[in-house]
This record gives C-alpha cells, structure tokens and sequence, in this order.
C-alpha cells in the first residue's frame, strides 16, 4: 500500500513539474522528528540548543556569526522600516509635501508614498467614486477562494456558487446594470485584475485542461492525441511573454475586420491557452495515477467511455491532483504579473505608474516592499493550504 | 525490448479477431474514425478561416509577408554583444542573433550558477543546525511566493541605486561597482592562450581515457591505480607548460575612471546583471527543493551499507548515494533549467536585449508581428528541445537498468 502512494505522488509531482508535491512525498518525517523530540534533561531548552544550535565547536561558530547578522540586520531593518520611517506627510494644495520623506531618504522608509497612493495601487484608473465596488469583488475574490477550499463544499454545488461569484464579479466590474455607472474594461486596474486573470484563467483552462488531459490519454483516436501533444508541448515550449505578445499583435490580424476584442480580455485568451496546458499534464498525472484496475473494473461493468470517465476515472483523479493543482494556480497568480510586459494594468503595473508620480519617483523599494508583501499572503496562504490538504490524503490513503 | 520475441500466448486478447471495418454505428472503430475526421475537419476549418482573416487583414494593412526582412539594414542600437555588431551596418538577422546569443548568456551562466547556489541552500535546509535549515528554508518560502518580475523590477532597481562611476564602490583592486555596471580587470587574450586551451581539451580527454583504463585494471587485478596525480599533471600541468613553452604572455587590462566612465576592462551591464541576479536567487529556490528530495530519497541505510563493506565515506557519496539521488534530481532539474531559459526572456521588463526585446523591436519596426514571433517561437522551442534531449540522455545514462 505504501509503496503505491509514493508513486503515487512521484508521478503527480513529475506531472506537475513542480517540486513541492515530489518533495512532499518523500519522508521527510525521521530529520523532523529527531529535531522536534529534544533530548530529555533538566532543562528542556538548553539541551535542545545543545543538540541543534551548538553541536561542536564549527555548528557553534556559525551559529554564533549567523545570529550576529541576523541581529544586525533585523536591527538595521527595523530602524528603516519602523522606527525612522516617515508614515505621513502633510497635504498641501497642490498636493502631498514630501519633505519629510526626502529628509528620511537613507535612513527611514516612505510609507506615506503608500498611504497616499494605495488606493491608485489597488484599484488603478477604476473611476474613483466607484471604487468600492473592485474593493467588494476583491473581498468575493478571496471568499471564493476560502469557499472552494472547504471540504465540505466540495459538491456539484461549489459550481454554481463558482458560476454566480463570477457573474456577480462582472456585473460589480462593469456596471451599466441595476444603476451601476458602467466602467469601460481599460480603465480597471490593480489588484483585481491579477484576480481576474488568474481566477477566470483557471476557471476556463480547467475544462480544457480535462479535455485535453483525456484526449493525450486516449489510444483510440490518435489523430485527436496528437493534436492534444500537439498544443501541450508547443505551449509549455514556449515563455508565456510569447503568447501574451501573440494576443497583443497577431491575435487582432487573425480575427475579421471590425472585430477587435480589448487587450485584457485577449491577454485572458493568452492566459487560458496557457494554463490549459500546463494544468492538463497535472490532470493526466492524476489520471496515470490512478491504478488501473479503476479502468478495467469499469470496463467490466460495461460502462460507456463518458460514464467510465465521468463517474469513475474523473471523481478520483480530479481529487488526486488538486494539491499540484493548487501550486500550478500559484504560478500563474505569480505569472499575471508578466502582462505589464503588454501594457495592462494589473497589480504591479498600477504601483509602477504610482511611483512615475514626480513627487514619489524616489521610492520604489517601498512599493516593491509592499507588493510583495501582497502577492507572498496570497502565494503563501495557498501553498500552505496545499501542503496541508496533501498530507491529509497521505493518511487517509495509508489508512 | 523491441527487438525481442513475443510469446504469442502473452499478447492482449484484443488483439486476437482482426474483424473487417463495417461502416455501422455500433462499431466503435468506424465512430472512432467519424468522429477524428470531424474533429481534424472542424479545426482544419478554424485554421483556415483564420488564415483568410489574416491574409485579407495583412493586404488591407499593405504589411509585407515573408523574412525578407531579415536582410534589411536593422538600425536598432544594440547595448551589449557577443558578437560585432553595427546597427548602421547590420541585418535584423544579425540582431535577432545578438538577441540569441545574449539569451544564451543568461541562460548559460544562470543554469550553472542556479545549481550551485540551490544545492548548497538544498543542502543548507538538511543542516543539523537547526537555525541554517530555518534560514534556508525561510529564503525558499518567501522567494518562492513572489513573482520573478517583481523580484527582477527590484534587483534592477537595486543595482541602478549603485553610486555613479566617481563615487564607486571599490571592494577588491579593480573591480568597480557603480550605476554603469560591474567593472574588472581582464587578462589580454592572445594567442598561447588558445594553445593552451587545446592543450586543456587534450588533458581532458587524456585523463578520461587515464581513468577508463584504471577502472578496467581494478576489475582486473582489484587494486585500482591512482588517478589524481595524472589528472593533475594532465589538466594543470600540460596546459601551463604550453603556455609557459609559447612565452608565458600575462598582461592584466585594469579599468580604470577617465572622466565620467569607465575605459578598460570588462563590464557587467546593470540589466544583465540584475536579470541573471534575479533568476539565479528565484529558480535556486526550486533546485534547492529538488536537492532536499533527492537526498531525502536515498535511505540512510545506504550510507551505513556503503560504510560496512568498507568504503570511505567520499565514496559512498559518489559511487552509492549520488547516482541514487541524482535519479531523483534529474528529471525536476531539468524542468527547471527550461523554466529558467523561458523566464530569461522577462530581460525585456528591464531592458536587457535578449532575443525576445530584439524580436519585439523588429516587429514593431517592420509591423511584421507573426514572423516575429514565429522567430522567438523557433528559438525557445528549440532551446527547450535541446535542453531536454540532453537531460534525457543524461538521465538515460544514469537511470536504473532492470532486469
């Protein structure tokens, strides 16, 4: 039994072509809990400290310079950051006086620059009245997220939960319904377009991912495999700056004349094209996975191919991967980043105009600073989770 | 396998009646074949409304079709070359290569240095000292969850916040750190150099046919001869005794400030600077996991066993639990190693000219866009083909072969 979960989880890492899952399934549990169980003594601590901080005259040495850099820096850190940091400045007419942050340059960080930008940071040129309504599909956004990843949500249900959160999200996004002033898609911005992207491009490569994923696992119809090799390999050859070039200046020669999509929803083409290849070699890890005694046990009921695959194969292959599905969905939450390359403005682009301000050019490492703290939450959050949740199908496929 | 004789008995039964094709419905051979040929006909159809659109879309724009473009004057001003190069002069096809090359460059240094680099934060997280496997393990979480062109955007930053070349940092006699670059000495090439490069090739190939004829007389006679002192004489000492024979030539070129800049030396742009920079901290974070994995994957039962049959500990590593962990490591790294060539091609965020940068400005210049991104297409699938198909071979060499 335990030999078939680790392959198990090999397989899906190799899928994956992501390490965390791979690593993941190796037992990392003897180092860990030599580390975690500390040597029994009068003194719990010291003991441990001996064991793990002092162990020999070199561990002590490095111990010893490493937490004298680490002082240091957390020291020198702290200063800039929090102590000399200017946290506002004061308003002028025309506009934010930043001479306190000039007079702090070096020495203490400028958050007044975020305090006066955030908003701009967040939401980017969406018209400023309405700007509670990207703040509300921001926080629809984030509940989605918290919803589907409740087990016990995971029904037929959590579609159509997934089906009106978008829709409601398009509507907030959009307006010109039920009073809403109508907001053109090129002046949205920030924040909720890095949730756009990603969450609608996984929403639409997901299905394409499981056509594509089965159609390369077929061996009845090879024309149909080969076109599915086909897209997988020439996708995942190539870097996504391709693509999303491709959806800014071929995608408009390819359509008829008079039809010319905007450049988000193009780069969400891109994007989807993208993801539905990397994510349909995660679905095929889970469905080779899968033993196949699965198949032949279907086959033997007499199931039709889609009842086979609808109501044996997919149910657990699908749960199978949604570990390195999840990782492969923090990639491309990182990966929306790259359409700044074409000019649209999500998360990044909008705290890179932010700062073309004149009176805040001078302060970009807060910026950096605070979106990375931004995209580390959500990243961070999500791994976690999926670590947890593949843990959790180890023991319950031990059991 | 392939070659060998197949017992008929053990073939799948499916094989065994060979019926003719009826064309009816309830064969499921002729639906299979109905159903392709839909499929190949719709998306045949796609394709080629797609091609009418782009073709009617290319006349009404008057854009030329065709490379024809590629033996045009190129007049985009390249930074930085391998190669010489004269936008006055030269071709959209010399700047595309440019573009490759400097591509390559990144790649090439990056992959290395991304190994080392990971493998010592690898081995770094399996550190018995507990406050090194928080460290590496820390630097592995946060670098993993933010995005490399943020990552980029800072280093770029980072690097253009140096002081200017008369206020440079000067850590080591010529080497200058300012907002042009990494500045330092480099030694004049000339010939004997060359020979003595030759002579290395041949030391190489000498101390590997030294070590092959070595392992054979051990499986001979049991007693292995020792091989280091030939290598050393073969790959150190054969070189320097050409280049000593051809007059020893050493000549330092130092830079050295005149004026505003910088002349002499070698240089390190900011942007290549800051796109390797960024690509090696990012991707060793990955190959760091892999490195943990492997090792992890091979038992410490290895170790001991290796220990008991009286092997030294070096080669326990090399001959026992290397080639275990390696089989591990291969097939993610090399997954990596591809990542990392494709996120090379982010140098455009920060004005490095890689092959994409140099492609994109042809297209905007000659409006040419699919041939452009044909040519970037060809080159990062080509890149990733080689890449795997020797990590594949690499990994054919080591993987177990069963019985």
């Amino acid at each position: 039994m335990s030999h078939s979960t680790t392959r198990t989880t090999a397989a899906l890492g190799e899928a994956a072509h992501d390490p965390v899952p791979a690593i993941a399934g190796i037992p990392a549990a003897p180092i860990a809990a030599e580390r975690a169980r500390p040597a029994a003594g009068p003194f719990a601590p010291v003991a441990w400290a001996r064991a793990n901080l002092f162990n020999g005259w070199l561990s002590t040495a490095v111990t010893l310079a490493l937490i004298y850099f680490i002082a240091r820096w957390a020291i020198g850190f702290f200063d800039w950051a929090v102590l000399h940091a200017v946290w506002s400045v004061p308003q002028t007419d025309a506009g934010p006086d930043p001479s306190a942050c000039r007079d702090a340059k070096g020495v203490g960080a400028c958050w007044a620059m975020i305090g006066d930008k955030y908003r701009f940071i967040l939401f980017g040129r969406y018209a400023y009245e309405e700007q509670w309504r990207p703040a509300i599909v921001i926080a629809l956004f984030i509940g989605l997220y918290a919803i589907s990843a409740m087990r016990r949500f995971w029904r037929k249900e959590l579609l159509l939960i997934w089906i009106v959160a978008l829709t409601a999200i398009g509507v907030l996004m959009w307006g010109g319904v039920g009073g809403l002033a109508f907001v053109p898609q090129d002046s949205w911005g920030g924040l909720p377009i890095t949730l756009i992207l990603s969450t609608f491009g996984l929403a639409f490569a997901f299905p394409l991912a499981v056509v594509v994923a089965l159609g390369r696992r077929s061996t009845e119809l090879p024309a149909v495999r080969m076109l599915c090799v086909l897209y997988v390999e020439l996708i995942r050859g190539v870097p996504l700056i391709t693509l999303l070039f491709m959806a800014s200046v071929m995608f408009p020669l390819f359509m008829p004349e008079g039809f010319n999509p905007d450049k988000l929803l193009r780069a969400q083409v891109a994007i989807i094209l993208f993801a539905g290849a990397y994510l349909a070699e995660v679905v095929r890890g889970g469905l080779q996975a899968l033993p196949k005694g699965q198949y032949e046990a279907a086959d033997a009921l007499g199931l039709s191919y889609w009842k086979k695959t609808g109501l044996i194969i997919l149910p657990q292959a699908l749960r199978l991967v949604i570990p390195p599905l999840v990782n492969t969905f923090i990639g491309f939450f990182k990966d929306t980043s790259l359409v700044l390359i074409i000019g649209i403005f999500d998360l990044l682009l909008a705290g890179k105009v932010a700062i073309t301000d004149p009176v805040w050019q001078a302060y970009s490492t807060e910026l950096y600073l605070v979106l990375a703290v931004v995209y580390f939450a959500f990243c961070y959050v999500m791994s976690r989770y999926s670590r947890g949740l593949e843990q959790e199908f180890r023991r319950t496929a031990r059991r | 396998m392939s070659g060998a004789v197949v017992d008929p008995r053990l073939s799948p039964a499916r094989a065994a009646p060979k019926k003719g094709l009826s064309l009816s419905w309830s064969d499921p051979r002729f639906r299979n074949i109905v159903w392709q040929v839909l499929i190949l006909g719709t998306i045949t159809a796609i394709v080629w409304y797609l091609v009418q659109n782009t073709s009617r879309n290319l006349a009404a724009r008057r854009i030329a079709t065709g490379f024809a473009f590629l033996g045009r004057t190129a007049g985009i001003p390249i930074g930085e070359s391998l190669i010489d190069y004269d936008p006055a002069i030269n071709t959209y096809g010399r700047a595309l290569l440019i573009g490759l090359l400097n591509t390559l460059k990144v790649a090439v240094v990056g992959v290395v240095l991304a190994t080392i680099w990971g493998t010592v934060l690898g081995v770094a997280r399996l550190s018995k000292n507990w406050l090194i496997s928080r460290l590496a393990a820390v630097y592995v979480e946060v670098i993993r969850d933010v995005p490399l062109l943020l990552q980029l955007l800072f280093w770029y930053l980072v690097l253009q916040g140096l002081p200017a070349p008369r206020n440079s940092f000067h850590p080591l006699p010529g080497v200058f750190l300012s907002n042009r670059g990494i500045k330092f000495p480099v030694v004049e090439w000339e010939g004997p150099f060359w020979w003595a490069l030759g002579a290395l090739a041949l030391g190489i190939l000498g101390t590997m046919a030294w070590s092959r004829t070595a392992a054979r007389q051990q499986e001979a006679t049991g007693v292995r001869p020792k091989v280091w002192p030939v290598a050393l004489g073969l790959l150190v000492g054969f070189p320097l005794l050409v280049w000593g024979a051809l007059g020893a030539p050493f000549a330092v070129e130092m830079p050295a400030l005149r004026g505003f800049n910088f002349t002499g030396g070698a240089t390190v742009s900011p942007e290549y600077a800051a796109l390797t920079l960024g690509l090696v901290v990012y991707t060793a974070s990955y190959i760091a996991e892999i490195v943990r994995s492997g090792i992890l994957a091979v038992p410490t039962g290895q170790w001991e066993a290796g220990g008991a049959i009286g092997l030294r500990s070096s080669t326990v590593l090399r001959k026992i639990v290397l080639p275990q962990a390696l089989r591990v490591i291969i097939p993610p790294m090399t997954s990596q190693y591809l990542n990392l060539t494709k996120n090379s091609s982010l140098a455009v965020a920060i004005g490095y000219q890689d092959v994409v940068s140099i492609a994109s400005t042809t297209l905007n210049q000659t409006g040419q866009a699919i041939e452009g991104i044909a040519a970037i297409m060809v080159v990062y699938l080509a890149i990733s083909l080689s890449i795997s198909f020797l990590m594949n071979w690499y990994n054919a060499r080591i993987a177990l072969v069963e019985r």
